[in-house]
């Protein structure tokens, strides 16, 4: 199949080449820009906004909210002033591990997607925000930037229009609560990334008090394919998958036999993701559990593993899509311990902000090390239950607190007994999960 | 009085100014020119803060106290407020660290392939739990979050290097490259 052919099948991944990413040249040969002359010259900001409202694209950072209606929220028109569009590259949700590729493979990709995206909200100023650590991404963005502003398809009279954009990348230094699109915009200030109060919602009062949207580094580089191919092409992508349109990356870790990433058509059953395109677990390794898109979504079970990966028929099950990365559990973990890990994580990274996460978390990991070592109090169980009601949706400033608890209730709805097991004072840990499986507690469907 | 002068005064009134007083903080040319064209980026110098920190750590290796005066006058914010700054980020350092930085990926996919091992040997050859140096100045050794490489763990970063697949038995040999 030819590069042209691929990029209609796979239009995130097809260029993408971590060795070497193409340059501006090599790009502009296999159809970049293209999307970007096109809508500065044939389309106007209300056309490019139509175009993504009509393919139904939705954002791809975890919450699955449309982005064109996500931009229609923006003030338009001559007198709108400022506005800002910014990058979600903070990628840090454990399990996660997508828009690196893009970034480390396809820099120019991105950097058209935040010119056009621009061009489409009326933007004066873009921010790729990324993670400190994306060393390489940071170097190789910077370079396409330089590339395009030089190209004069970036600053002064963008391709001779008179628009006037620029775009810089912003590093970050650490906080996994960096990647909340109000924090990040506080971040973005120079402040410290707590989040803010919602309303006014980003796309009225975001950075510096103006109009600001916030888009996942996925979402943004669906905009130029969207734009070249239109909307019907998009939808198709799914191939009857889904009712949303377009592909997804999605991909494995864990003790799975071939974990990475791979775009495929949105609505792809994770067991064809699990089994055909991440080879299964291990030899050795039964499935267990998973998490379907990150640290803070629900834990499905092996029977679970014929649902379409979308945000729709995730949610029916219980769990959320997130990032529709899958993280395979392995038949050998303790929950009590994987669970540890997880809030352990999201403990340490409350913003401290709020009183249930701030306080709320470090006891969560409290109970469940006690558990984990067999000095685990009966009233733990009931105490753990209650925290995932006074720490869920609605009792926090954002989502990080109800985040974090979307694992433990799901462990605590699945693996009931493991945490029982913790409170025994006869039983050792590694005893009770061996007792466990005997008594077909963890027995998984899935090689 | 300035912060730095009332850090001083107070370690005379007790007595401990030989020991407290470290060189007074000078921004050099290159960090003032480098934050410079960092503030040009945004709307305002604030913005900059987390970049100024930055440029300050990567020629010095941390972020002394002495700097944030200067710094915050650069930014035209207060030297407090860059202090708030400077305590949320995990990645900037508000002690000296060793020459070279280990990062230890302790997220879900790493420890479900095993980095709590990977943290062992790393503990045992180097003798230093998380946030501690070695003594001769070599090894800092930090916990971190997912580094989005999960598909490749256990995974670690030391200084700029990301390595994924690391075993136990290949810690030692991996240090020999950052003397």
């Amino acid at each position: 199949m030819s590069l042209e052919q691929e990029l209609l099948v796979r239009p995130l991944t097809a260029r993408v080449n971590l060795a070497a990413p193409q340059d501006l040249r090599a790009y502009e040969a296999s159809g970049g820009y293209v999307a970007l002359r096109k809508a500065l010259k044939e389309l106007s900001p209300a056309d490019v906004q139509s175009r993504v409202k009509d393919s139904n694209l939705r954002g791809r950072g975890g919450a699955g909210f449309p982005t064109g209606v996500k931009w229609g929220l923006v003030p338009m028109g001559a007198d709108a002033g400022v506005k800002y569009l910014v990058c979600n590259a903070d990628e840090m949700e454990p399990g996660t591990f997508k828009d690196r590729l893009l970034m480390e493979g396809a820099p120019h990709q991105l950097v058209e997607a935040m010119i056009v995206a621009a061009y489409a909200i009326g933007a004066t100023t873009g921010y790729i925000f990324l993670r400190g650590e994306y060393v390489l991404a940071a170097e190789r963005l910077n370079k396409a930037l330089a590339e395009a502003r030089a190209a004069g398809l970036l600053g002064k009279n963008i391709l001779g229009t008179g628009w006037d954009y620029d775009c810089f990348v912003h590093t970050g230094a650490g906080r996994y609560i960096c990647g909340e699109e109000t924090a990040l915009i506080n971040s973005l200030e120079g402040r410290r990334a707590n989040p803010r109060a919602k309303p006014p919602f980003p796309q009225i009062a975001g950075a510096w008090g103006r109009p600001t949207v916030v888009n996942n580094v996925e979402s943004l580089c669906n905009i130029a394919p969207i734009i070249v191919n239109g909307a019907d092409w998009f939808k198709g992508l799914s191939q009857g998958k889904s009712k949303d349109g377009g592909t997804k990356l999605y991909g494995v870790s864990g003790r799975a036999r071939r974990t990475g990433v791979y775009e495929l058509p949105i609505g792809t059953s994770a067991r064809e993701i699990l089994e055909e395109h991440g080879g299964g677990m291990k030899d050795g390794y039964r499935l267990k559990c998973w998490l379907p898109g990150g640290a803070s979504t629900d834990f499905l079970m092996p029977e679970h593993l014929d649902l379409a990966m979308d945000f729709d028929t995730i949610a029916k099950a219980g769990s959320r899509m997130g990032t529709g990365l899958l993280t395979v559990v392995d038949h050998t973990q303790n929950m009590v311990s994987v669970v540890r890990n997880l809030e352990e994580f999201f403990a340490r990274e409350s913003c401290g902000w709020c009183t249930p996460c701030r306080d709320g978390l470090p006891w969560s990991v409290k109970m469940l090390r006690a558990l984990e070592d067999r000095r685990g109090h009966a009233d733990d169980l009931v105490e753990l239950e209650r925290l995932t009601r006074l720490l869920g949706p609605g009792r926090t400033f954002c989502a990080h607190a109800p985040g974090a608890m979307e694992p433990l209730q799901s462990a605590l709805k699945f693996f009931r007994a493991e945490f029982e097991a913790g409170v025994s004072p006869t039983a050792t840990r590694v005893d009770a999960v061996q007792d466990l499986a005997q008594t077909g507690v963890l027995d998984a469907k899935v090689a | 009085m300035s912060t730095s002068d009332t850090v001083i005064k107070l370690a005379e009134l007790t007595g401990k100014a030989a020991a407290k007083a470290q060189p007074p903080f000078v921004l050099t040319d290159a960090e003032r020119h480098e934050i410079e064209h960092e503030v040009a980026h945004y709307p305002d110098g604030r913005a900059a803060s987390i970049g100024a920190l930055k440029i300050i750590q990567k020629h010095r290796g941390w972020v002394p106290d002495g700097a944030l005066e200067p710094v915050a006058a650069l930014l035209g914010i207060g030297a407090a407020e860059l202090e708030g700054v400077a305590t949320f980020y995990s990645l900037i350092f508000r002690k000296p660290v060793g020459r070279h930085v280990i990062k230890v990926c302790d997220s879900i996919s790493c420890f479900l392939t095993g980095y709590e091992d990977v943290k062992a040997a790393l503990q045992k050859t180097l003798g230093i739990g998380y946030g501690q140096t070695t003594a001769d100045g070599r090894f800092t050794l930090l916990p971190i979050c997912c580094l989005g490489a999960c598909d490749k763990g256990p995974t670690l970063m030391i200084d700029d290097d990301l390595h994924g697949d690391v075993v136990p038995q290949n810690v030692a040999a991996l240090l020999e490259n950052y003397k």
